[in-house]
């Protein structure tokens, strides 16, 4: 445990009053243990419509975890789960048997792993990969499945000539060029990045970031970004929450954590990476 | 009331591997109105930046208040969520330093129209807007759709400029913006500054070289590094 005794509160801001509009992601309450170890305590998790929140942490900080509460991956030992849509309104997604919340999962969310192999079929083509993602909202023509592959490929900046190569012959950032395109193939509300440029080269990494920049703009997504990588949320994320241990240890915009940190924690954070 | 009323604004740092406190600045009062142009005066480390920061919420101010007169309704700077800052950010509170953080594979036009297109504005239209801006700014037009990432620093800055200060704003926060710049392109940046001001923006700003905006200044807040005498000097 921290002592907060030592040193000032985390400055506590005013509810909003300018922005109107509810979040459209609201977790409340977020509990998760894996066997003896306590990976989420009490996480509250608000985004609001086309912001890109990051949750950064080092290994073991419970950060990766939130986000698989966050895509319907696991169940919470407690806590809820809104997701401000017209057919979701009100509905704690927790409480949905699996069936049910496979469906929300597969209409509302769309994630992008930093390890390709987890969010794809890696001897299937490409297209193949973001077509199945349709199938499962029951498409069945073969005409429709491909257009919307190759409709959601380019818009993620996939070399169109390379959309029937399995990804297991691609480069890294085309894998994740494909995982971006199934993830966004049905239009999700909510994009979900666990360290997705992780492990690319530098130069491969700011083109996909700058992807993600693009498409964040163009189409006002919310995203829930994890990484390690200062430089990676300095780039994409408009908030930051800090976690450790399974807590947040402190929230802000992106700016204010990295150059004015509050917490003891944070400023260790910042100031070893930068 | 008037645009931006800060009151008793104060700002330190507490450094926790250190277990100290930093003041910067302390107890720090003045106002501001559209289209009034305040200098942020004092020596080196007097906390001229540190209170633009604070303004702009990139530091959390320690105490007092700083309340804006939004489009939207009267908020306070200093405590405002930070869901709102960011509204603000897009919408009214402009943030203009020297330097340029260009991004790969995105064009001189496109940087210059972006906050445009983040205020809502279609990128058609923010894109003619843009050529607009950088032409003033005396880019060559052969540069346009380039990146800037190969550009010199004098080209940078005139992409940063562009950027800063293309987009509507009712307040601007200015951090030594005329800092190495060449002739012409400080006679541009004068040029949008008083234009900015006659169109009723206000602006708050730090000069190295306050004769470069000698003209446009209406007040100064003097912040003394002792911190014992701050005050408020205004003519």
């Amino acid at each position: 445990m921290l002592d907060t005794s030592s040193r000032p509160l985390s400055p506590r801001f005013e509810p909003p009053q300018l922005v109107t509009s509810p979040p459209i992601v609201r977790a409340i309450g977020l509990h998760k243990r894996y066997g003896r170890v306590q990976a989420v305590a009490d996480v509250d998790v608000e985004a609001y419509p086309g912001e890109v929140l990051g949750i950064v942490g080092e290994s073991g900080s419970g950060k990766s975890s939130v986000l698989r509460l966050l895509n319907l991956e696991e169940q919470a030992d407690s806590g809820t789960y809104l997701l401000n849509t017209p057919v979701l309104e009100g509905q704690d997604l927790f409480a949905l048997d699996r069936f049910r919340r496979r469906e929300v999962q597969i209409m509302n969310i769309g994630v992008v792993y930093q390890n390709p192999h987890l969010g794809l079929r890696m001897r299937f083509t490409s297209s193949g990969n973001i077509a199945e993602r349709l199938l499962l909202t029951g498409e069945r023509t073969f005409a429709t499945l491909r257009e919307a592959a190759r409709e959601s490929l380019s818009i993620s900046e996939f070399p169109l000539n390379r959309m029937d190569d399995p990804p297991r012959v691609l480069s890294g950032g085309m894998q994740q060029r494909v995982q971006l395109a199934k993830a966004l193939a049905l239009r999700p509300v909510l994009l979900l990045l666990d360290e997705p440029t992780t492990g690319l080269d530098v130069s491969v990494q700011a083109l996909v970031l700058d992807t993600l920049k693009r498409l964040q703009r163009e189409r006002h997504m919310t995203i829930i970004l994890v990484s390690h990588d200062l430089g990676v949320i300095r780039t994409l994320a408009d908030r930051v929450m800090v976690m450790r241990h399974g807590r947040v240890v402190e929230q802000g915009l992106t700016d204010q954590i990295l150059e004015d940190p509050q917490d003891a924690y944070t400023q260790q954070l910042v100031h070893a990476k930068l | 009331m008037p645009l931006l009323e800060a009151t008793l604004l104060t700002k330190r740092f507490y450094i926790d591997h250190l277990q100290r406190e930093i003041e910067v600045f302390s107890n720090l009062s003045f106002s501001l109105e559209s289209g009034q142009f305040v200098l942020v005066g004092g020596a080196n480390g007097a906390g001229k930046s540190s209170l633009l920061r604070c303004l702009y919420r990139t530091y959390v101010p320690t105490s007092g208040r700083a309340l804006f007169n939004s489009a939207l309704g009267v908020i306070d700077l200093a405590n405002a969520a930070d869901v709102d800052i960011a509204l603000l950010r897009r919408q009214e509170m402009g943030f203009v330093t020297q330097f340029l953080r260009p991004r790969p594979r995105v064009s001189a036009l496109e940087l210059v129209a972006e906050p445009l297109v983040d205020g809502g504005m279609a990128w058609e239209q923010a894109l003619e807007q843009a050529r607009q801006m950088l032409y003033s700014f005396g880019l060559k037009e052969a540069l346009w759709s380039a990146y800037p990432t190969t550009f010199s620093g004098g080209e940078q800055q005139k992409v940063n400029l562009s950027r800063a200060l293309i987009a509507p704003r009712r307040l601007l926060l200015l951090d030594e913006p005329t800092a190495s710049l060449d002739a012409a392109t400080r006679n541009s940046l004068q040029n949008r500054l008083s234009e900015l001001k006659a169109q009723g923006v206000a602006m708050i700003g730090v000069f190295h070289h306050p004769e470069d905006i000698q003209h446009l200044i209406d007040s100064e807040i003097r912040l003394t590094a002792s911190q014992e005498e701050v005050g408020y000097v205004a003519d």
